[in-house]
């Protein structure tokens, strides 16, 4: 029997998977993937809670669908800013952008 | 024995947990990406499995089909030097294993003693017709405003691709 218990540890597992490769990789594009990741793992908690705690409603889904419309903006923007700093720079490693640290 | 959906389950999330784990520790950016996208589609299995068709096709489309297609192209019109070696840990690769590591003990470790109490009802059989009720109904200013961020991203991330001209 899959319980919420199921799900929820899968999406811990797969948001730290996420966080791990946000944190730990040298290419800016590396880190939107870990993004996108965790960002899919949060999708999951919401169905899943949606499903087993509060059925009769859909918000949980709904919440999700805001989620994956922020996520589609947040990538798109991200990316043109990767491609405009690599135009620069000719580099889209992150341990190198460090001109507006202070 | 176990049951169709529990079979299917254990099956997705092994799917989807390599995929995303193939993701983090390949070192070719383009491994990554097509692994990501199966990280995506396994996601969208996870949906149907909890009665979110329509969320696993939105799943499908958006990341799957044009969240994947933007990184290809960004990872082609980025690389240079040699491609085996384009999607190396930084410097602070051992902590990032220790947070994430610690976060997922913890994360279990909460889960163990959670108690969930369930609302009731049923899920409707189309919960589609449930959704458009609720984005066009109770949730339309939110729609609204998730219309204009799209709006805004999309000029916003013309405008900064295309760069400025350096000449005026």
């Amino acid at each position: 029997m899959i319980t919420l218990n199921h799900y929820l540890a899968l999406s811990a597992l797969l948001f730290c998977i996420g966080l791990f490769g946000a944190l730990a990789k040298r290419n800016a594009i590396a880190i939107l993937m870990g993004i996108e990741l965790m960002l899919n793992a949060v999708n999951i908690n919401l169905v899943a809670f949606n499903f087993f705690l509060d059925p009769s409603r859909v918000v949980g889904q709904v919440f999700a669908i805001f989620v994956v419309v922020v996520a589609a903006a947040e990538v798109a923007v991200a990316l043109a800013l990767v491609i405009n700093i690599y135009r620069r720079f000719q580099d889209s490693s992150v341990t190198d952008l460090n001109w507006m640290k202070w | 024995m176990l049951s169709t959906n529990a079979l299917a389950f254990w099956v997705l999330a092994a799917i989807t947990i390599a995929a995303a784990l193939a993701v983090v520790l390949s070192k070719n950016i383009v491994h990554s990406a097509l692994f990501l996208i199966l990280a995506f589609v396994g996601t969208a299995g996870i949906y149907i499995l909890l009665h979110a068709e329509f969320l696993a096709a939105v799943q499908v489309m958006v990341y799957a089909g044009a969240v994947a297609v933007l990184i290809v192209f960004a990872v082609m019109l980025t690389r240079r030097g040699d491609i085996r070696a384009s999607n190396l840990y930084n410097s602070s690769y051992l902590g990032a294993g220790i947070v994430a590591l610690g976060l997922f003990i913890a994360t279990s470790l909460m889960l163990g003693r959670m108690n969930w109490t369930a609302g009731g009802g049923s899920m409707a059989a189309n919960n589609v017709e449930a959704i458009a009720d609720a984005i066009l109904g109770r949730f339309v200013i939110p729609f609204e405003v998730a219309a204009i961020l799209l709006l805004v991203a999309i000029v916003g991330a013309i405008i900064v691709a295309r760069g400025v001209k350096e000449d005026r």
